[in-house]
């Protein structure tokens, strides 16, 4: 069985997987991450983002074979002990979730986009998340989230 | 998903060489095709072969009258290429509406025209451009690379290293996209470039991409959107699926490549 070791969240973590197994189950299962849901399983609903190097990508469309060596950050990396991040306090204060199955998801997708632009309008926040589903909130509070989250980021994370 | 043993070439002759020595072996870049496929176990190859820690196969360079993207470059870095938006802006345009913003970060070129879907972008733009494949031992012109749904000229242990696109004079590309993956269910690329006006179809065909000849005719006399708006095209042959039937299809080819004519503006 070959090792992965990467850095998650700031620490190398290491484990023998199978060629096979998924970013995402490897964070899940082996790591006991399990911040990072899956809800389709099919690269659609964006539940499993993740960042990889820096940028967002489904860990369900991944091997963690290729993020060997890679710097993983999930949603349990983002708060800083108890002070949530910026992005994840816009979603509480705006009403952001429901259930919160996709939240992680939503959150790390929307970091994503904050790096890049920290003061994306309506219209470039509903574009950038149309690879996350959510099935509760009708979107209108995340997007609200969204935006002064990456205000409140200042265009950094 | 069935296992396989994963390959991480750091050359691309041992890319090539692990290819040779496993006969169910195949190459990996996104993944975005291929994961997909493997978890319907659509297919099982025997090895994966990641062609990431490859050397030279990232870069966007601009040769004057042509630019090259390099086959592992994303569709996020070709959108975001300030190369390929000074001189293609519609092959900019169209990387930038691939699917979603994850599948843009993690998809390639290579990946893309390798895998041939008869719903992609990329085709199109090849063949609307006149781009040139390349690979790891030969040039393909893009009329003689795509070969019908999913099939391509390359040989089973042929690698991409680069798409070659010459600069059009003007270019557009406009899609109907189906809503939920953003795939095309018709996509026009109309370039007039060194090769004449060419009009490229995705999406709508079950042969995968097409050119349109009596639309390249009607713009050679006047480059206009009337000009292409009286051309049907026949909507035997092509795809009908619970995005859009055979005929709506057809109809929507004129529509996108009217749409395309006007946006070249
Ligand atoms: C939700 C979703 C939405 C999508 N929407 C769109 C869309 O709107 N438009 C669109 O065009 N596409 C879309 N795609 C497909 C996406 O663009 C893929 O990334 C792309 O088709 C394949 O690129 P890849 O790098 O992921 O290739 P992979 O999946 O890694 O490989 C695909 C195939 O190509 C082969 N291959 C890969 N690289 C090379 C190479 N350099 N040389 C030779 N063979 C190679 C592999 O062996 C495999 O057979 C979507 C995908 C998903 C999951
Ligand atoms: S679980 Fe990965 S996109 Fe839905
Ligand atoms: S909050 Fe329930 S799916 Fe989004």
């Amino acid at each position: 069985m070959p090792t992965v070791t990467m850095t998650v969240n700031g620490m190398e973590r290491s484990g023998n997987v199978e060629g096979r197994t998924l970013l995402v189950e490897f964070l899940r299962e082996h790591l006991g991450l399990t911040g990072t849901h899956v809800g389709c399983d099919t690269s659609q609903c964006g539940a499993c983002v993740v960042h990889v190097n820096g940028t967002s990508v489904k860990s369900c469309t991944c091997l963690a074979a290729q993020a060997d060596g890679a710097e993983v950050t999930t949603i349990e990396g983002l708060a800083n002990g108890s002070d949530l991040h910026p992005m994840q306090e816009a979603f509480r204060e705006h009403h952001g979730l429901q259930c919160g199955f996709c939240t992680p998801g939503m959150v790390m997708s929307a970091v994503d986009l904050a790096n890049q632009n920290s003061d994306p309008s309506e219209h470039e926040v509903r574009e950038w998340l149309e690879g996350n589903l959510c099935r509760c909130t009708g979107y209108h509070n995340i997007v609200k989230a969204v935006q002064a989250g990456a205000k409140a980021m200042g265009g950094g994370s | 998903m069935n296992d396989f043993t994963y390959h991480a070439p750091t050359s691309l002759d041992d890319a090539v060489a692990a290819l040779r020595g496993d006969g169910g072996a195949k190459l990996i870049a996104g993944g975005h095709s291929l994961l997909p496929v493997m978890k319907l176990n659509l297919a099982a190859p025997s090895a994966l072969v990641s062609l990431a820690g490859v050397p030279g196969l990232g870069d966007i360079a601009d040769g004057g009258d042509s630019v090259t993207v390099g086959a592992m470059c994303s569709h996020a870095q070709v959108a975001g290429s300030a190369v390929v938006q000074a001189r293609i802006p519609a092959l900019a345009a169209m990387a930038d509406g691939i699917g979603d913003a994850q599948v843009r970060n993690a998809g390639t070129i290579g990946g893309s025209v390798a895998h041939n879907d008869p719903a992609a972008d990329y085709p199109a733009a090849c063949v609307a451009l006149g781009a040139t494949i390349v690979t790891d031992r030969r040039e393909v012109h893009a009329d003689d690379f795509f070969q019908g749904m999913f099939a391509t000229a390359l040989a089973d242990d042929e690698v991409v290293t680069a798409v070659r696109f010459p600069v059009p004079g003007r270019a557009a590309y406009a899609k109907f996209a189906n809503p939920a993956s953003k795939y095309a269910v018709a996509g026009v690329m109309v370039a007039d470039g060194p090769a004449g006006v060419r009009v490229a179809v995705t999406g709508a065909s079950g042969d995968g991409v097409f050119r349109v000849a009596e639309m390249e005719a009607a713009l050679g006399a006047s480059f206009s959107g009337e000009a292409v708006a009286g051309v049907a095209v026949s909507s035997d042959g092509m795809l009908s699926d619970t995005a859009a039937g055979a005929d709506y299809r057809a109809h929507l080819v004129t529509v996108m490549a009217k749409r395309a004519v006007e946006a070249c503006g």
